[in-house]
């Protein structure tokens, strides 16, 4: 017992290894918001007169909004006016390639373990990576572009493609949706766009890599990636900040949209410093994300792992719209300390034969709590959908709290719609069974964790699973006496 | 109705009220009811914005005005008429009201065994009852939504049933509250109050119910206390008009070992809606709610149920079933609690819902809320329709597709019936199920 009390102890003080700030010039505005502000970021990017307009639509009816209180998450509230909603690390032009990048940029990097230049040589990912408010670098664009494979900024998109992003920017979340998601419509500073064309299997995986460096700030990005008919492409999404006692707010919309018989997977492993041993500090992780199979046999997969943020609050949802689309929630939510977490999905089935599966594990130590919310919704003409979903919850210590709320409402008599939800603690019996056998309690309990996420992680892109996997050993093996 | 006429048309049904209660307004009881009608008046109905109500919009309840019923008024009520509606005829000690009030000449309680009290609240105010008093809404608070409020308000009659320390019952008690539709729609507030003394055995009964079809309001409050190592069986049929409005609250408290379990049947009603709330307050107590809903035309029948594991060990068991039929809506919405502390809680919760037509809505929602590490919950929800494996078996071996349906349909709701604990009223029952199931479908008239 006293080992694996000491066992806790050692991890639950380890330190938040992404913690450090990089010392780089900033260019940033003045803190506060209003249509001044929004203005000034508009023009800094340099966009057109229709996406000023666009933001400052959403800033009105923003301003009509209130925020909303029904989550199972306790924060003090937000002052909006004392949030930075632009810094960019200060250099004269987008660079070209990498080696015109700031080196002092390239090194923080490095020391996130995402090594922009070795990644580009050996792994063969494209990164587009995110410093606070915009984007820094992107690498493989020739040889995407030769596929017709736009991966780009969003800025950059909306400039070279303004029409792919008028067209479909917003149609999946609109700028009205919710209060978070008019927050970040009026003042996102970038992001990722991502296109495939028709019948373009993408070659590598696309990944964003999201930095929140300067104090004060809020990070707001948006990203919309676009699957013409037949295409594929799997996308990883990535996250950290330095350790600061102030909350920041990252407030950031994802859209995807899948046309006839396309595939998008999007994977998150999202680790924002999650704040101190006593909830002081940390990001709070207030995210709209949704897809929309919008044409026959699509098919939208989310697999996301949670490790960070004070507050995770989102629910990446799937709009089944194509008949016989596809929909998919694989979640891994932990929260340890005071970390909160409300967190699940929507599928929303309105074409007929729709399919979706959810399976979703909860994992809550020391005084975390640790909610799933979904919501299951079968339409009239949805004939014969068919939902599966799953929810275990794993406690690990007495003070933490497990929550599901699942919401199932079903219009067709020929859905077929199945929840199973389970509550439970790592057994002694469990943990005796694996140190007879010569484990150590940690490895013990790091093996039995592992096994209650398999199901998840083996949903993750290779490099990712292994990152997934070590980043919840630092989150909380051990954590069981 | 509009918002505020609403409301003073309950304000106006209150002075009324307290006009007919013949100078008792000066007892500290009449206070209370006061202090429930200003409640009412200032929060109104729930509405669609509030999480609990989400689902079930009440407002046709407040569209219609219900004038409180000041006397007993028993003519048209039969015994045939109680039969129909399935009162087990012979074995219970009975108790009827008539639009909420004590029916002397249809209650019968000859032979109670000594240490088990069946009485009318009337009666029980009438003489100021201290223990009584201080029980009433211990359980319900008047203030928890426009509902409760009301009936607080106007409380004057209901059942108050005593078991004393070990005393052991072994006939079933039934409370009979029949409801007699008239031209001008009426609203009655039935109140029952249950005390299951330590180590006590109780059966119990309640069954909703009207003489005929019609227009009215039931606002029905019931506070059942089981003392340690009691054990009481609770059985429930609503089986009310299909153009009335039903609107129940049950709070159970459970101390140390005791063991209550209730399975509650849902037919009737425009609108109907079950809140249940148990509080396991002592270790080792046992909870089982389990609930069968048959709904068809344009009926909403709603289940919100609360287990609230407040202690350690404690076990708990709930079988929610619903088969829906034509443009009905049901709803579930089953919460389970597990306090910092209650170790070794188990709980298990299942909700099933058929739907029969391509009209019929079920939203269901179970919801654990768990602050203990060392407990077992689990919960599962299915929505679907009949298995049509299951048909072809019954078609291939020369039953036809109708009777095969009605087979496959009953056997569903045969899952919750089996369970329910008096065997007179759980045959009725039966008989009353297979008469509403037809050709596959689920027939309105009752």
């Amino acid at each position: 017992m006293s080992t694996e009390q000491n066992t806790i102890e050692e991890l639950a003080n380890r330190e938040y290894k992404y913690g450090f700030v990089t010392d780089i010039e900033a260019d940033t505005v003045p803190k506060g918001l209003s249509e001044e502000v929004i203005r000034t970021i508009s023009m800094k990017k340099g966009e057109p007169t229709w996406m000023l307009e666009w933001r400052l639509k959403a800033f009105r009816h923003w301003l009509t909004m209130t925020e909303p209180g029904w989550p199972n998450v306790k924060y003090p509230k937000i002052d909006y006016q004392d949030i930075r909603y632009y810094s960019a690390p200060k250099s004269t032009n987008r660079p070209k390639s990498l080696e015109e990048v700031d080196p002092e940029l390239l090194r923080t990097y490095q020391k996130l373990g995402i090594s922009l230049e070795e990644q580009m040589h050996l792994a063969g990912v494209a990164v587009d990576a995110v410093f606070d408010s915009v984007s820094v670098a992107t690498t493989f664009k020739e040889k995407l572009n030769e596929l017709g494979v736009i991966f780009c900024s969003f800025s950059e998109a909306v400039r070279e493609h303004p029409d792919l992003v008028r067209k479909y920017l917003g149609s999946v979340v609109p700028p009205t949706d919710n209060y978070f998601a008019a927050l970040n419509s009026a003042v996102f500073t970038d992001g990722s766009f991502c296109f495939i064309p028709p019948g373009v299997r993408c070659p590598m995986e696309l990944s964003t890599y999201f930095r929140i460096n300067a104090a004060e700030t809020g990070q707001f990005e948006r990203t919309l990636i676009v699957a013409e008919e037949g295409a594929y492409v799997s996308y990883l999404e990535g996250c950290t900040a330095p350790m600061r006692d102030t909350n920041q707010l990252h407030a950031a919309v994802v859209e995807l949209i899948a046309l006839d018989d396309a595939r998008i997977k999007y994977s998150t492993v999202q680790n924002w410093y999650p704040g101190d041993k006593e909830g002081k500090g940390g990001i709070y992780n207030f995210v709209t994300k949704r897809g929309k199979c919008a044409g026959v046999n699509s098919r939208i997969s989310w697999t996301q792992v949670e490790t960070g943020s004070a507050i995770t609050w989102k629910y990446p949802g799937v709009i089944l719209q194509g008949d016989n689309s596809v929909g998919e929630f694989y979640s891994v939510a932990v929260t340890n300390n005071r970390q909160q977490a409300d967190t699940g999905t929507k599928m929303i089935h309105l074409g007929k034969n729709t399919r979706s599966t959810i399976v979703s594990k909860g994992i809550s130590a020391g005084h975390g709590n640790n909610s799933y919310r979904g919501l299951v919704s079968v339409g009239r003409n949805a004939e014969n959908a068919r939902n599966f979903s799953q929810c275990d919850s794993l406690l690990l210590g007495d003070q933490c709290g497990a929550h599901t709320f699942p919401y199932i409402d079903v219009r067709n008599p020929s859905a077929r719609v199945e929840h199973e939800a389970s509550t439970s603690k790592i057994g002694e019996d469990q943990i005796f069974y694996c140190k007879q056998r010569g484990l150590s309690a940690e490895d013990a309990v790091n093996l039995i964790v592992n096994g209650f996420c398999k199901e998840v992680f083996r949903e993750l892109p290779m490099e990712f699973a292994v990152e997934a996997q070590k980043l919840l050993g630092v989150s909380l093996e051990g954590s069981v006496g | 109705m509009e918002d505020q006429q609403y409301r003073g048309s309950y304000i106006a049904g209150f002075e009324l009220f307290e006009k007919s209660l013949n100078g008792e307004s000066a007892s500290p009881l009449h206070a209370v009811r006061r202090e429930a009608i200003a409640r009412f008046a200032s929060v109104g109905f729930p509405t669609v914005r509030h999480e609990e109500w989400r689902f079930t919009n009440v407002a046709p309840i407040a569209r219609t005005a219900f004038a409180p019923v000041l006397r007993y008024d028993g003519a048209g009520v039969t015994r045939q008429v109680l039969n129909r509606v399935g009162s087990a005829d012979g074995d219970p000690f009975m108790v009827v009201f008539v639009n909420g009030f004590w029916s002397e000449e249809f209650s019968r309680s000859a032979g109670l065994p000594a240490g088990v009290r069946i009485e009318s609240l009337a009666s029980a105010l009438a003489r100021r009852d201290e223990v009584v008093l201080s029980r009433l809404g211990s359980l319900v608070a008047a203030g928890e939504n426009g509902f409760t409020a009301l009936n607080t308000a106007f409380l004057r009659e209901g059942a108050v049933i005593t078991v004393e320390d070990r005393v052991i019952l072994e006939r079933p008690i039934q409370v009979v509250f029949l409801s007699r539709p008239s031209a001008e729609p009426h609203a009655s507030y039935p109140r029952v109050l249950v005390t299951a003394g330590r180590e006590s055995r109780l059966s119990l009964i309640e069954t909703y119910a009207s003489v005929s079809e019609g227009v009215y309001f039931d606002d029905a409050v019931t506070e059942v206390v089981l003392g340690e190592g009691a054990v009481v069986e609770h059985d429930r049929l609503q089986i009310e008009s299909t153009q009335a409005f039903h609107i129940a609250t049950m709070a159970v408290r459970q101390e140390r070992g005791s063991n209550f379990s209730s399975n509650a049947v849902s037919l009737g009603g425009a609108i109907a809606r079950n809140t249940v709330t148990a509080v396991l307050a002592g270790e080792g107590c046992e909870c089982t709610l389990n609930g069968l809903t048959l709904a068809a035309g344009t009926q909403l029948i709603d289940n919100h149920t609360v287990i609230d594991h407040a202690a350690p060990h404690c076990t708990s068991h709930e079988l929610y079933k619903s088969i829906l039929d034509g443009k009905s809506r049901g709803v579930f919405n089953g919460k389970i609690f597990v306090r910092a502390g209650a170790q070794k809680t188990d709980a298990k919760q299942t909700n099933k819902t058929i739907l029969l037509s391509a009209d019929a809505t079920i939203n269901t929602k179970p919801q654990l809320e768990i602050f203990a590490d060392d407990v077992k919950c689990t919960h599962g929800a299915t929505v679907g329709q009949l298995n049509e494996e299951q048909l072809f078996y019954l078609r291939a071996r020369g039953i036809g597709e109708e009777e095969a349906r009605d087979m496959l349909t009953f056997a569903f709701a045969a899952d919750v019936v089996s369970r329910i604990h008096a065997a007179p009223f759980r045959d009725q029952l039966d008989r009353l199920l297979r008469a509403r199931l037809q050709a596959g479908r689920i027939a309105t008239e009752s």
